[in-house]
C-alpha cells in the first residue's frame, strides 16, 4: 500500500491533464450532435401532437357534419363563432366582452387567489413539517377540509363575503391551499439531516433558516404543490364563475349556453384549455429555474 | 499539567428506539491540547461520528462532560467547524455563497461587508476553489466539494476543527492531494484539529495522536498512540521511516488483531 502512496505525486499531475482533455471533448461531441439532429428533433416533437389534432377534428367533422347533429362540427364552430375568434379584444357593455377579457378577469381571481393560497400554503406547511405537535393537531383537520369539493364552499364564502368576486378568490384559496400545505409539509420533513447540521452549526436564527435552508431545501416539493395548486384553482374558477356571474370565462359559457350558442362554448373550451395549460407549464418553468441547484443534487 | 483546550470527561451515549437501549460509547475521556492534530480511528459503525458529534454539540451526551477552552460544549455553535461525512454543501448555492453564508453570520458584527468578501475568498483561495467560486455544488467534483467544506468550517475560525472522514469518498490521488493541503492549512495556521479515519496512512501521516477505538457495542478509547514524527512531513520520506513504519505497524495490529471486525457485532 505504502508503495503505491509513493507513486502518488508524481502520478498526480498526468492524470488531472488527462481528466481536462476528456472535459473539453464532449461539448465539441454535443454540438455536432445537436447540429445533426435538429431538425429532425424538431419535427419529432412538433409533428405528432400536429397529427393528433388533425385526426381529431377530421374525426369530429365527420361525427358531426350531419344537419341532424346536435352538437357543431368544426367549420360550424368556425362559421358561427367568427366574430368571437377574430375580436378577442372588443370591448362591450356589462358582460358583452371579447373573449381576452373574459380570460383577463378569471385569470385576475385566479392570481390573486393562488397567490393568498402560496403565502398561507407555505407558512402553514412550514409549520406542519417543522414541529410534531402541529402535525398532529392541525393534519386531521387538513386531511377532511381538503376533501371538501370546491364549490361546496361558495356557498359559505357568498354568505360571509356577500359578493360574487371574492367568494370566488376565496374558493380559489381554499381549493390551492391543500396540495401547497401537504407538499410544503413533505418537503420540510425530508430536509437531509445535513442540512439542519449546517445551520445549527451556524447558529442561523429562526428566519435565517426558514429563507435559506427551509424555502429553497424544500423548493422541488413545494413547487410540486404549487403545479396541483394552480391547476384546481383553473379547475374551479370556471365552475365558482358559473354561478356568480360577471365578466369572466366561466359565466361566459354559461352565458352562451342559456343563448344556445353552443359554438361560443367551443371556442371558450379551447381558451380555457390552452390558459390552463400555459398555467402549468409557466409554474413548472418557474421552478425549474428556482430548483435548478437542488434538483440534480 | 494545565487543563487540556479541549477535554472529552467519562462520556457516555447510548441510543434508544422502541424501548431497545443500545450502548454506543463508554466512558470515553481525551484531552486535546491547542493546535494538535488528533485522528480517531476505528472499525465501521464503533461510534466514531457519534463522538464527532457530540464534540460538535449535534448530538447530546448521555453523561460526561465536553469542555472547549473551560466552557461546557452543550450545544452546536461555529467555534467548531465541522466538515461533515458527506460534504453538504447546501446544492442550490454557489461555491462561494457556501462559504460566504457561513462568513457572513459568524462575523456579521465584527467585519465589515468588504472585509467578509476578502475574508470568503481568502479561504477559498487557500483550498485553491477560488476559480471555481461561481460554480454549483453539482458542478465540481467530489474531492472539491470536499475542499469547499473545509474552507467553509475553516472561515468560521474555528476553536477546533471536526473533520469526519473527510477524504473517505475520494479516490486515492485526490485523497493524497487533499492531505497535503490540510497538514500545509495545519501548519499554517496552527488550529485543533479532530479527525476521523479508516485509513491508517491517513491517520500516521497527518497526526500527533492517534486514538484508536474498540469495536462497538460500548465502543471506548482501546488505546492512544504518539507519533513523534517532527513536521514538515513529505510522504515520500515518510514511506521508508522508521518511526512511521513503527506507528503504521502499531495501528494496523490494533485494528486488525486485537480488535478484528466482527460482522456479527453489527
Ligand atoms: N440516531 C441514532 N439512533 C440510533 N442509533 C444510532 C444513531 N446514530 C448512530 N447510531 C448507531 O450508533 C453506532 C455508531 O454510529 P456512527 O455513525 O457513530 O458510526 P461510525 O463509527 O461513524 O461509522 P462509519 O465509520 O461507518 O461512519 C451505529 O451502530 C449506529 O447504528
Ligand atoms: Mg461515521
Amino acid at each position: 500500500m505504502s508503495v503505491t502512496k509513493l507513486k502518488l505525486n508524481d502520478d498526480a499531475a498526468p492524470a488531472r491533464k488527462a481528466e481536462i482533455i476528456a472535459l473539453a471533448r464532449e461539448p465539441r461531441k454535443a454540438r455536432r450532435y445537436d447540429l445533426a439532429t435538429l431538425a429532425g428533433r424538431v419535427a419529432g416533437t412538433v409533428l405528432p401532437p400536429l397529427v393528433t389534432i388533425a385526426l381529431i377534428l377530421l374525426l369530429w367533422e365527420v361525427l358531426c357534419s350531419s344537419p341532424t347533429s346536435s352538437l357543431p362540427s368544426p367549420t360550424r364552430v368556425l362559421e358561427e363563432s367568427w366574430e368571437l375568434i377574430v375580436n378577442p379584444f372588443y370591448v362591450g357593455q356589462g358582460v358583452d366582452q371579447g373573449m381576452f377579457w373574459h380570460i383577463f378577469a378569471s385569470l385576475q381571481r385566479v392570481a390573486i387567489g393562488f397567490t393568498l393560497a402560496v403565502i398561507a400554503g407555505v407558512a402553514l406547511g412550514a409549520l406542519v413539517g417543522q414541529s410534531d405537535w402541529a402535525m398532529r393537531g392541525l393534519d386531521p383537520v387538513f386531511q377532511v377540509l381538503r376533501t371538501v369539493p370546491p364549490l361546496a364552499w361558495l356557498p359559505l364564502s357568498l354568505a360571509a363575503f356577500r359578493d360574487g368576486s371574492p367568494s370566488a378568490i376565496f374558493v380559489i384559496f381554499i381549493t390551492a391551499i391543500w396540495p401547497i400545505i401537504i407538499n410544503t409539509a413533505v418537503g420540510i420533513r425530508n430536509i437531509p439531516t445535513d442540512y439542519v447540521n449546517v445551520a445549527r452549526v451556524l447558529r442561523l436564527n429562526p428566519l435565517e433558516y426558514f429563507t435559506k435552508i427551509m424555502v429553497p431545501s424544500a423548493a422541488p416539493y413545494i413547487f410540486t404543490g404549487l403545479r396541483i395548486g394552480i391547476g384546481l384553482s383553473w379547475l374551479a374558477i370556471v365552475a365558482a364563475e358559473m354561478l356568480i356571474g360577471g365578466v369572466g370565462i366561466g359565466f361566459f359559457i354559461w352565458d352562451a349556453w342559456n343563448s344556445s350558442l353552443i359554438s361560443d362554448i367551443i371556442v371558450a373550451l379551447v381558451y380555457v384549455g390552452l390558459v390552463g395549460f400555459l398555467l402549468d407549464r409557466c409554474i413548472a418553468f418557474l421552478g425549474r429555474i428556482v430548483t435548478r441547484g437542488t434538483a440534480n443534487a | 499539567m494545565a487543563k487540556p483546550y479541549l477535554s472529552l470527561e467519562f462520556v457516555d451515549k447510548s441510543f434508544e428506539r422502541n424501548g431497545i437501549r443500545s450502548e454506543v460509547l463508554t466512558q470515553v475521556s481525551l484531552g486535546v491540547q491547542k493546535g494538535e492534530y488528533i485522528s480517531i480511528i476505528g472499525h465501521s459503525g464503533c461510534g466514531k461520528s457519534t463522538l464527532l458529534n457530540i464534540v460538535a454539540g449535534l448530538t447530546q451526551a448521555t453523561s460526561g462532560v465536553v469542555f472547549l477552552d473551560g466552557e461546557v460544549v452543550d450545544s452546536p455553535g461555529p467555534e467548531r467547524g465541522v466538515v461533515f461525512q458527506n460534504h453538504s454543501l447546501l446544492p442550490w448555492l454557489t461555491v462561494y455563497e457556501n462559504v460566504s453564508l457561513a462568513v457572513d453570520k459568524v462575523f456579521s458584527r465584527t467585519k465589515s461587508a468588504a472585509q467578509r468578501h476578502e475574508w470568503t475568498m481568502r479561504n477559498l483561495d487557500l483550498v485553491q476553489m477560488g476559480h471555481a467560486k461561481d460554480k454549483r455544488p453539482s458542478e465540481i467534483s467530489g474531492g472539491m466539494k470536499q475542499r469547499v467544506g473545509i474552507a467553509r468550517a475553516l472561515a468560521m475560525e474555528p476553536k477546533v476543527l471536526l473533520l469526519d472522514e473527510p477524504f473517505g469518498a475520494l479516490d486515492a490521488l485526490t485523497r493524497a492531494h487533499l492531505q497535503d493541503q490540510v497538514m500545509q492549512i495545519h501548519t499554517e495556521l496552527g488550529n485543533t484539529v479532530l479527525m476521523i479515519t479508516h485509513d491508517v496512512d491517513e491517520a500516521v501521516l497527518l497526526s500527533d495522536r492517534i486514538v484508536m477505538m474498540t469495536n462497538g457495542p460500548s465502543a471506548k478509547i482501546g488505546e492512544v498512540l504518539d507519533v513523534p514524527i517532527a513536521r514538515p512531513r513529505r510522504r515520500i520520506e515518510l514511506a521508508s521511516d522508521r518511526t512511521y513504519l513503527r506507528c503504521r505497524e502499531a495501528v494496523l495490529k490494533f485494528l486488525y488483531e486485537r480488535h478484528r471486525f466482527v460482522e456479527a457485532a453489527e
